[in-house]
């Protein structure tokens, strides 16, 4: 039995980065707001609490700020034609669970995608022609433009109070920033962080080779920051325990440093917890939602009637509730025909380890974010002729915590186990670090979500079904940067390195990326988006679809900068237009 | 029940009633006098296996002794404690597959798909260690722990391979289980009943818990030795910690840091 409730205007599914900065905003503007959230409660005091908020087993390998994964996974296999099967544990990626979500346990690296990026499609036949591109890639433009979206990366930044060097200022280019990035109207809120031993050789190395290293924009915080709706945030201490973590310093930007101590005191908003959708109601005509269905904590089923319905969960379940609830025409990857569950796409991601003999550099300590990058092979930041891909990513050395049990690096050749690897273990723990090369992803006809024909989540609900594999694009993408970081190790004095380029097909058992975009993408076509460029769905226009599954394809960054901005820029157009006369924005 | 609480509040009045330094100085040589106390119990006495029989700890330990030996860098993985670790994590939430997905069917799958196993580490171990047994049985006529190193490192190195053929698991993913939770073990909190006497850690030169870096991570090219620190050193108040709970480090010379 379903007990129906009293109408709200607005419902969010999922109170993570996106549902909180969104619940915020309109709550301000008087509208009766309910998140719901199918994990708990969880706050910085008493759940960060040392000592045991780092405690590596229990966060970083037993995933305890992570999604519960016997209540609901998706399934996963490399092409059609296979037999999906489920994601049993965690692996390749880490979704989130609980208020905040995965922007809880994140690493806080806080990018702009290029404005080239936006303009993925158009840009490279402007430029390279047809060639370019593979014949079953679908990376698109997203019908908005970079310039479009600086106001709103700004407003993000400075709510998440981001710490960097602006290389780019209103057009002017700025020594010690990145050169590359698109024109900003202000700094960086926050200075960047401080340099480690591995940010100054590598930095060192990259320029020696002609590159523009440049300290990574980051969310853990360099100096306590007020931020503009008056949420103070903490210092880092670099401690090196952020990705995986909740950090007891309130000095990672997460919705509970940030929005939510505001938020949960605003009368018009109401937080439930342990309140898992399973499904947007929809009028009879399926142009309208009237609202969500909600089962609780104690197995009862609700239906929240509201005006305006936000989907604000993480990728999987964005789509997911899209495809169980009938909202959009479901992707056919045989027919291409259809658009919810199109473009799924991923992080193509390699690394250098550069081994030294006389060399120490205390990698225990750092922070999620601290990091010194190039983004000379991003992008188009260079030019592909006859080099057979498109697009690139960001080159870095990070110092974000060495965690023994996940970091304890050996020179390949040694064994995996016994004496030999215990003596490496032992003699390279301190003098070694990795060099990330942060690939981006296009799009293609075969990679896409829909729902899983036979297994189930806890509801008796089909999950979500996952195909994915990486394509010649990205394989040759991926050499390619990981060749050039493997010259910054060389040029910094490494005695010996691990080269591990992308290659084989994807797996989704080793660690690689929380970077899932994708199945809810956005565009200027109804035909090829799902959503249009303020992240409104086409076909029911009181439902908006926020996060980084609008991104057609993922570019060389982390997306969580971008998603920020899609927010913001989605948030305006609510306010200012929708608000005012409900109905299609494009 | 009544007593105790009498108990807890006469203690706190009494703790107020003395000055805040000295109570600090008094507290604090108790609490260490108490806890090397309790310690010294605790290691006179076998920790209680909760999962493991008793042919399956000689395995484990015959294992994790070749996984990470014993040498002249320091204790193996045996003397660190990681068989009692590993019990500890089978008899618990990741043995029997809490908070991850268990509902069927179960095909093999690919090697892309990852665990499809119908079982539970739990029970993973369980078949795996008594499969190996037997065949070890039938190779050496003797079960895999009373075998001699060269043989048990043979024996390993064939699992590892997927050269033997277990029975109900196969066996790569029998010993890539294994391997993994013996690193872990290694590595892990002391609180988990592994990293005894903080081996793993000393092993590598990690600090422990987190602590606060802010001014040493621009000193570069210097190596940081400290003591290293466990949950247990902060809850139990053997370490100092700061006013968030970091540990205030003791340094260490030269001669007493590890790698």
């Amino acid at each position: 039995m379903t007990t129906k409730l009293k109408p709200v205007d607005v419902v969010t599914v999922g109170v993570g980065l996106t549902g909180t900065i969104l619940a915020k905003e309109l709550a301000d503007s008087g509208l009766k707001v309910v998140g719901l959230e199918r994990g708990g409660w969880r706050d910085t005091h008493p759940d960060f609490d040392m000592p045991h908020a780092h405690d590596e087993l229990r966060y970083a390998r037993r995933h305890e700020l992570m999604q519960d994964l016997s209540r609901e996974t998706l399934t996963f296999r490399n092409a059609i034609g296979d037999t999906a099967l489920p994601m049993r544990q965690m692996g390749s990626f880490l979704p989130g669970e609980g208020v905040g979500g995965a922007a809880v346990h994140w690493n806080g690296v806080t990018w702009r995608f290029l404005p080239w990026d936006f303009e993925t499609r158009s840009r490279t036949l402007a430029r390279y022609g047809a060639g370019q591109l593979a014949e079953d890639c679908t990376s698109q433009d997203w019908g908005v433009t970079y310039d479009e979206l600086e106001p709103h990366f700004d407003r993000f930044e400075y709510l998440y109070g981001i710490c960097g060097k602006a290389g780019n200022l209103k057009g002017q280019i700025q020594p010690g920033g990145n050169p590359f990035e698109g024109p900003r109207s202000r700094d960086y809120p926050n200075p960047p962080m401080k340099t480690s031993h591995v940010s100054a050789i590598y930095g060192k190395a990259a320029r020696e080779l002609g590159y523009h290293p440049f300290p990574a924009p980051s969310a853990n915080m360099t100096r306590p920051y007020t931020n503009p709706y008056g949420v103070t945030l903490g210092a880092c201490v670099y401690c090196g325990y952020c990705e995986r973590f909740g950090c007891e310093m309130g000095a990672k930007a997460s919705p509970q440093t940030t929005v939510l101590p505001v938020l949960m005191k605003n009368p018009n908003y109401e937080l439930r917890t342990l309140a898992n959708v399973i499904k947007v109601n929809l009028d009879f005509d399926r142009k309208r939602a009237t609202g969500v269905t909600y089962v609780d904590s104690r197995g009862r089923e609700f239906e929240q009637p509201a005006d305006l319905v936000l989907l604000t969960s993480y990728v999987f379940n964005n789509v997911r509730l899209m495809l169980l609830s009938g909202i959009g025409k479901p992707y056919d990857p045989a027919a291409n025909t259809g658009v919810v569950g199109r473009n799924y796409a991923y992080q193509t991601n390699g690394n250098v380890t550069a081994f030294f003999e006389d060399k120490v550099f205390n990698q225990f300590m750092g922070a999620g974010a601290l990091s010194m990058m190039i983004d000379d092979i991003d992008g188009d930041n260079f030019d592909h002729t006859g080099l057979g891909f498109i697009g690139g990513g960001w080159i870095g050395a990070a110092s974000s915590g060495a965690r023994p049990i996940d970091f304890h690096p050996v020179p390949s050749g040694t064994p995996r186990w016994g004496s030999e690897w215990k003596k490496a273990v032992s003699r390279y723990y301190n003098r070694a670090f990795g060099i990330t090369t942060h690939g981006a992803c296009q799009s293609y006809r075969g990679n896409c979500f829909d729902l899983d024909p036979t297994y189930r989540d806890a509801y008796g609900l089909p999950l979500l079904r996952m195909t994915f594999d990486f394509r010649q694009n990205e394989y040759r993408m991926s050499d390619y940067m990981t060749k050039k970081a493997a010259e910054i190790a060389k040029a910094a004095g490494a005695s010996r390195m691990n080269v591990n380029p992308r290659t084989g097909k994807y797996s989704i058992v080793p660690y690689q990326s929380t970077h899932n975009t994708g199945g809810a993408v956005m565009g200027a076509d109804p035909k090829t988006s799902a959503v249009n460029k303020y992240l409104q769905s086409w076909d029911v226009p009181n439902v908006f679809v926020i996060g980084a599954s609008a991104f057609p394809q993922n570019g060389g960054y982390n997306p969580t900068g971008t998603v920020g901005a899609l927010t913001f820029h989605a948030l305006e157009a609510i306010k200012t237009r929708y608000l005012k006369q409900p109905g299609p924005l494009a | 029940m009544s007593n105790r609480r009498q108990f807890l509040k006469s203690a706190a009045a009494l703790g107020a009633a003395i000055p805040a330094g000295a109570a600090a100085q008094t507290k604090s040589d108790h609490d260490k006098q108490h806890a090397h106390n309790m310690r010294q119990a605790a290691a006179a006495q076998p920790r209680p296996y909760m999962f493991l029989s008793q042919d399956e700890v000689a395995f484990l330990d015959a294992a994790v002794s070749h996984l990470i030996p014993k040498d002249e860098l320091g204790p193996g993985a045996k003397e660190a404690g990681v068989t009692y670790f590993i019990d500890q994590q089978l008899f618990g939430g990741y043995g029997s597959m809490a908070r991850k997905y268990t509902q069927g069917p179960w095909p093999e799958g690919t090697p892309q798909q990852g665990y499809q196993s119908p079982l539970t580490p739990a029970a993973v171990y369980r078949a795996g260690i008594r499969d190996t047994n037997a065949y070890c049985q039938k190779t050496y006529g003797k079960t895999f722990g009373a075998l001699a190193r060269a043989q048990q490192d043979e024996v390993l190195k064939g699992l590892d391979g997927g050269k033997i053929e277990l029975e109900q698991v196969r066996s790569p993913f029998f010993f890539n289980m294994l391997l993994a939770n013996t690193i872990e073990g290694f590595f892990a909190d002391p609180v988990y009943g592994g990293n005894r006497d903080k081996a793993g850690w000393k092993l590598v030169g990690f600090p422990g818990v987190a602590a606060v870096y802010t001014s040493f991570i621009e000193k570069h090219n210097v190596p940081y030795k400290a003591q290293p620190v466990s949950i247990a050193d902060i809850t139990g108040r053997l370490a100092k910690v700061d006013e968030y709970g970091h540990p205030i480090h003791v340094m260490l010379d030269d001669d007493q840091a590890g790698a």
